[in-house]
């Protein structure tokens, strides 16, 4: 191929990107990756340089998160590239699409135990949808394209392309490819009609039918027909903790959260549905609880685009192999009708009305509540948030008590349960879309984990805004440890209203630093964040230490056996139909 | 213990064979034998997989889960009326008294004699794997002395 351009491993590594149409890359330089950073260093991409490469893999996931796109991480060999697991195992959990490019030893030296050496394809195989390890120049650019393919189509995850150094500074005619052809990679992507019309049939005659929406609704960007086909079924709502805001909060039909930490209403609607149609989500275990008692009367629609999901753990009546967004489509399409839903709706809207979130109290002996600065924080933010969280208490709070009114302005971490994703998916969302006003609900633990970001954030012009819900202990573990360990509070309390001072911590790392512990500073530091918008702001809001996330249903306990709060049950009053 | 033979048709990568064994590992599926080779198309390998057939779910699941893997391209759940073959090495202990007995077995089996020694005779062995397992069943009196036994592999009829 005379006519083809002559280019180094690590300049094809760049354009690459650049001709699939990446604007950002998160990532940190070391020897493995170096020869890449040089042909980065004059490229139009942008390259915000992290502080720590998980830092790089959570921000590509808060960038994929907020705009739909492949978000890229890059790292060099060794523990650069096993600083990237924990993030490269949040996505995998959470099907983001991230691809990761990590810089590995010279061919030559694999397998010779050579300086920062690690098989990082071997130690992610687990945890990836797929990897290459690229050890020739001319195979680059297939691979990354490939490895973007596969990152963003059918059900999305991370791919991880480790590229030895002697690639990198190779030199191979660029040949970028026109079209990527896997052999044993077909997603199904259309539904098959037969089992719609199946579908659509038992909806029509279901009595109790409930939606059950999942995160693949969020990553088909298929809220509009989930709209529709909640108007055509007139069917009740609950949205998993990825799917937040997928369908809005405030509709009548929203029943809010299921799971562990999920609403009773939204909890009994599947114990009691006869029709669960499940909506790109996996019957998750902290959705279903006891697998075994898991809504007893029910039969299952189950439509995904990963056919493994389908019968994983619950028996699928009909299953829907293919996009959920042309799925729900395409069941609206052929919906013969449906029955009169309002005796169950009317049952439904009475345990909301009974068993709902209640206004949560401000101030409870003295100190501040966790759940109500998280309402006030959504209340306040207005329409033009985006919210990321750590994970632990303050997160179940913030899938409580935000406003969930718009789609696609949430970030968690829901399978994986990484402490320290709040900060890093801030600043990547933050990144992706600057027209947002990006807030971090994050917890104390969960903030030290990851906090220094923000340095990234406060050199880089990406403010961010982080309230950090300070009860001093890692609040979830101990809510634990009061109700199943006796209230033995081995290893939780952090101190951190001593150590750190988190809004010297803050302003040392380049943001602003307010801090409330009283009522009537909440609602104003909440403004005065709001207000700043020339670099970071750290919020620390000091708040008791006792408050408990409810409701709950204990870990390996049936739905049936939900508590509103300690020792305290609903009252399920029979199903007047 | 039924077991499940699966014939999985891979790309001839390198690291293919880790992800596949790593995947049954990581969903708790055991496999009981395992053949790896390649096929009459260089770029594609065959992996013959038996598997506990515990329940027709598991066996759906585990085939679903091959086929996410990228360098899957055809997973088979062979049937019982496949042709299926193992291979045996077995080296018994005989002597001038018992030798003869050996070898009438042996031939019985239809297996053949590979290596004889004054005191031994290694045995080789093809066929289903029942079959080996009575070869091995009668051998056992003279003392079986080391046994070497490879995966199945097998294709299906037609």
């Amino acid at each position: 191929m005379p006519d083809k351009e002559l280019l180094t491993g690590a300049q094809a590594i760049v354009r690459s990107l650049e001709d699939l149409g990446v604007e950002v890359v998160f990532g940190i330089p070391g020897g493995g990756i170096l020869p890449t950073y040089d042909p980065l260093y004059n490229s139009k991409l942008r390259h915000i340089l992290m502080r720590h490469e998980q830092g790089a893999g959570h921000a590509a996931e808060g960038y994929a998160d907020a705009t739909g796109k492949v978000g890229v991480c890059i790292a060099t060999s060794g523990p650069g590239a096993t600083n990237l697991v924990t993030a490269i195992g949040d996505a995998y959990m959470d099907s983001v699409p991230l691809l990761a490019i990590t810089g590995q030893v010279a061919s030559t030296a694999i397998g010779t135990d050579a300086f920062q050496e690690a098989d990082i394809r071997g130690i992610t195989f687990p945890i990836v949808k797929h990897s290459y390890l690229v050890k020739r120049t001319e195979d680059i650019p297939w691979a990354i394209a490939a490895a973007y393919v596969i990152a963003k189509s059918g059900r999305p995850g991370p791919v991880l392309v480790d590229i030895t150094k002697d690639a990198q500074n190779g030199t191979a005619p660029y040949v970028f490819p026109e079209k990527v052809v896997l052999p044993g990679y077909k997603p199904t992507v259309k539904p098959n009609i037969r089992q719609i019309k199946q579908a659509a049939d038992l909806i029509a005659a279901a009595e109790r039918p409930v939606l059950y929406v999942g995160g693949g609704v969020v990553k088909s960007r298929a809220y509009e027909e989930l709209a529709k086909l909640v108007e055509a079924t007139g069917a009740p709502v609950v949205t998993t903790l990825p799917a937040r805001g997928s369908f809005p909060s405030d509709h009548p039909l929203n029943y809010g959260m299921p799971g562990m930490h999920g609403s009773v209403a939204a909890v009994g609607a599947l114990q009691r549905s006869d029709l669960i149609v499940a909506l790109g989500t996996r019957f998750d275990d902290r959705v279903t609880g006891k697998l075994d008692s898991f809504a007893p009367h029910a039969k299952i629609i189950h439509a995904d685009i990963d056919p493994a999901e389908i019968s994983k753990n619950r028996y699928a009546d009909v299953p829907i192999v293919g996009d959920v967004k042309l799925s729900m489509e395409k069941l609206v399409e052929f919906l013969p009708g449906t029955r009169d839903l309002s005796g169950w709706v009317r049952y439904l809207d009475g345990l909301r009305s009974r068993y709902g979130n209640p206004n949560p109290e401000p101030v409870r002996d003295g100190e501040l509540m966790p759940d109500y600065i998280i309402k006030r924080i959504g209340e306040l933010a207005g329409p033009d948030a985006f919210f990321t969280t750590g994970v632990g208490q303050h997160q179940m709070w913030a899938a409580q008590y935000l406003p969930f009114k718009e789609a696609g302005r949430w970030a968690t971490s829901g399978g994986a349960g990484t402490m320290g994703f709040c900060v890093p998916a801030a600043t990547g969302a933050k990144v992706g879309r600057p027209d947002l006003q990006v807030w971090g609900i994050d917890g104390d633990g969960s903030f030290q984990m990851t906090n220094q970001e923000l340095v990234t954030c406060a050199l880089n012009d990406i403010p961010i805004k982080i309230a950090v819900i300070n009860n001093q202990v890692l609040g979830m573990v101990r809510q634990w440890q009061t109700l199943f360990y006796g209230e033995r509070y081995s290893n939780t309390h952090l101190h951190s209203t001593r150590i750190p001072d988190f809004v010297k911590l803050a302003e040392a790392m380049g943001c602003v630093g307010l801090r409330a512990e009283k009522l009537d500073q909440v609602d104003d530091v909440i403004k005065q964040a709001i207000e700043i918008n020339d670099r970071p702001v750290v919020i620390d809001f000091v708040v008791g230490k006792d408050a408990m996330v409810w409701p709950m249903v204990e870990a390996g306990t049936s739905n049936d056996d939900i508590m509103i709060a300690r020792n305290l049950a609903p009252e399920w009053e029979e199903m007047p139909l | 213990m039924k077991i499940q033979t699966l014939s999985v048709l891979v790309q001839n990568q390198s690291g293919v064979l880790a992800r596949v064994a790593g995947l049954f590992a990581r969903r708790g599926f055991n496999i009981e034998s395992l053949a790896v080779g390649i096929t009459d198309r260089p770029e594609l390998s065959r992996i013959t997989i038996g598997v506990d057939a515990e329940s027709p779910e598991v066996i759906e699941q585990i085939v679903k889960q091959l086929n996410k893997l990228i360098e899957v391209i055809k997973v088979t759940e062979l049937s019982e009326d496949s042709v299926a073959r193992e291979l045996v090495l077995i080296k018994v202990h005989a002597t001038h008294e018992t030798r003869s007995e050996v070898i009438d077995i042996v031939n019985l089996f239809r297996a053949k004699c590979v290596d004889v020694q004054k005191d031994s005779i290694t045995i080789e062995g093809t066929g289903a794997p029942d079959k080996l397992e009575a070869l091995i069943e009668m051998l056992k009196p003279y003392g079986i002395r080391e046994l070497v036994q490879s995966g199945l592999v097998a294709l299906g009829r037609g």
